[in-house]
């Protein structure tokens, strides 16, 4: 029973940075029909940044994911003006080669600057394990389970009741309807990707928190492609629950069936999964329905 | 308060679809344009509102002025600040937003926030039906009820021109009298001038102070409508009534081949 418990409790907090960086990817998908391949790199720029201040520069922890999560906003603005403002009208497939070139360029940016050694954070959160009854779990795990769906809470409310967030969801709809209403769409659309990369960063300061980071945390934006598709590719609540239920899932299966196979079957579970939703849910779980009317 | 004076719009470079189009809209009024399919009606409230950049539609002559000012050109964002909102054909309302989203949606440029939540009691004044539906997806709505909700949402903007693209497409005849009904009681009450393009002639001109009639990119006939109801050929070929003012159904009158007049 504990060992089922930990291994939800490691679910859980996996799962919720895979939430947060699927996150990024269904909006940005959902205003334009992108899907941004440098997602994972955004988690890494921002992982890197938070520690450097930290490190190098001893700003408190707080300040440096405040600060950091400030260039990430600049850092989605730039990304948005530079290499997708161009492509504007060309077939989305260029754009989504863009993203590919430019996961590529940061990660080689990345590996320029930090190298490819795996750094961690200096102990930010106490040391002490969380008791909780039978159960042992370290007290990281827990605020980075906290911080992650905190959020993921604000951002829902965001979207839900805001009226920036309306409108965004109102472009993702109809951008011809949009623009007729006044909506820069232009402008929608490099909120998009500020926001993709802050979640994306904090998923990337969690991390950094839970385990330390090397430039191979970026495949973490390819991970979550199942994790996306399993949601609906354009759901909030989607990728939310997809997060979870992948990060869960592989825990699981890396803790019971690993050991009977031998190992990789933590690597290949969400995708037989995935692949079952899909055939009995085409959209995924959560995917919005074209909805057919006349 | 509006005036196109001998515009030309070109789309994807080639293709020449208004041909010298001049029209004026005064303040106050409900003006009326008639046309048949693909005569250029559309076209012409995309060039007014700046839409048809988007569609790869270009101004290669004449010029758009609102209130004096010069927008062919501007930015369709710019000109709806300045109070010019179209209601686009086949009412595209946000389908995954909720009703009241979507006119939330509708008040993106204002910047009185707080007069808002007045505003969509306002518009729930005018469709009632509305107001049991606010919290219903809009995709899921009939017809009518997002005609109904495409005019509410341009109502948030507070325009001082509304552009209105075929409101009566698709909708059963009841509601489309109500509809334009309150299209009237609008103009009236907020002082809205309106500028209404429609294939229901009969309708449009019930409503409207004066009717513009377009053939193939330029208009050929406008007056007042109490004048075009008189006209003969508007009667024979708009309003589907012969000289005797019998019903006459489209395919009847093309059988007689008769020439409009203006067109020879
Ligand atoms: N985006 C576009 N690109 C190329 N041609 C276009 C485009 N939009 C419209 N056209 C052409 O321009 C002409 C006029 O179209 P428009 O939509 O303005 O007609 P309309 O008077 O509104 O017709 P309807 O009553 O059928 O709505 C048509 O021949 C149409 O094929
Ligand atoms: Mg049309």
């Amino acid at each position: 029973m504990d060992f089922f418990l930990q291994l939800v409790i490691t679910g859980l907090v996996v799962g919720s940075v895979y939430a947060l960086v699927a996150l990024g990817f269904v909006l940005i998908y959902k205003s334009s029909d992108v899907i941004n391949f440098a997602q994972g790199e955004f988690l890494l720029v921002g992982a890197y940044i938070a520690l450097t201040m930290v490190m190098l520069y001893n700003v408190p922890f707080l300040a440096a994911v405040a600060l950091t999560l400030g260039f990430c906003v600049l850092l989605g603005l730039l990304v948005e003006r530079l290499v997708l403002r161009p492509f504007i009208g060309e077939p989305v497939i260029s754009v989504i080669m863009a993203t590919i070139g430019l996961s590529l360029l940061m990660r080689g940016l990345v590996q320029m600057i930090w190298g490819t050694d795996t750094r961690t954070f200096p102990g930010i959160f106490s040391d002490t394990p969380i008791r909780m009854g039978e159960l042992v779990v370290s007290s990281v795990y827990l605020w980075s389970l906290a911080l992650a769906i905190l959020l993921l809470v604000v951002f829902n409310l965001f979207f839900k009741y805001s009226s920036t967030g309306i409108v965004m969801r109102a472009a993702a709809d109809d951008q011809m309807a949009a623009l007729s209403m006044g909506i820069s769409v232009k402008r929608i659309v490099a909120i998009t990707w500020a926001i993709a990369a802050v979640v994306a960063a904090v998923g990337g300061i969690l991390l950094g928190n839970i385990n330390g980071i090397n430039p191979t945390l970026a495949y973490i934006g390819l991970l979550v492609l199942p994790v996306v598709i399993l949601g609906g590719l354009d759901s909030i609540p989607g990728a939310i629950v997809g997060g979870f239920t992948i990060g869960l899932l592989e825990a699981l299966a890396g803790g019971y069936l690993d050991p009977i196979f031998g190992g990789g079957v933590k690597e290949v579970a969400p995708f037989v999964v995935l692949v079952i939703v899909l055939m009995i849910r085409p959209y995924g779980l959560f995917g919005k329905e074209i909805i057919e009317r006349v | 308060m509006l005036v196109l004076n001998n515009v030309e719009v070109v789309y994807d470079h080639v293709i020449l679809v208004l041909k010298g189009m001049s029209l004026v809209v005064p303040e106050g009024k409900v003006v009326a344009l008639l046309g048949s399919n693909g005569a250029g009606k559309t076209t012409t409230l995309k060039a007014i509102s700046g839409l048809l950049k988007s569609e790869n539609g270009e101004f290669t002559d004449g010029y758009i002025e609102f209130y004096g000012e010069r927008i062919s050109g501007m930015e369709a964002e710019t000109i709806v600040r300045k109070g010019i909102f179209q209601v686009m054909e086949g009412r595209r309302v946000f389908e995954h937003l909720t009703v009241e989203e979507n006119l939330i949606a509708g008040a993106y440029t204002r910047r009185d926030r707080p007069n808002i939540r007045k505003d969509i009691d306002g518009v729930y004044e005018y469709f009632p039906r509305l107001r049991q539906l606010k919290s219903r997806t809009a995709g899921y709505l009939s017809g009518g009820e997002q005609q109904m909700l495409a005019i509410g949402r341009a109502l948030m903007a507070r325009p001082k021109l509304m552009l209105l693209d075929e409101p009566s497409l698709g909708l059963a005849p009841l509601l489309v009298r109500e509809i334009f009904r309150i299209i009237k009681q609008i103009n009236e009450d907020q002082g809205t001038t309106i500028l209404v393009v429609e294939q229901n002639a009969n309708i449009a001109l019930s409503i409207a102070d004066y009717g513009y009639i377009m053939e193939n990119g330029r208009i050929v006939l406008d007056g007042e409508v109490d004048k075009l109801i008189d006209n003969e050929d508007v009667r024979e070929f708009y309003l589907g009534m012969g000289d005797l003012g019998t019903r006459k159904s489209y395919r009847d009158v093309k059988h007689y081949k008769r020439r409009k007049r203006w067109l020879s």
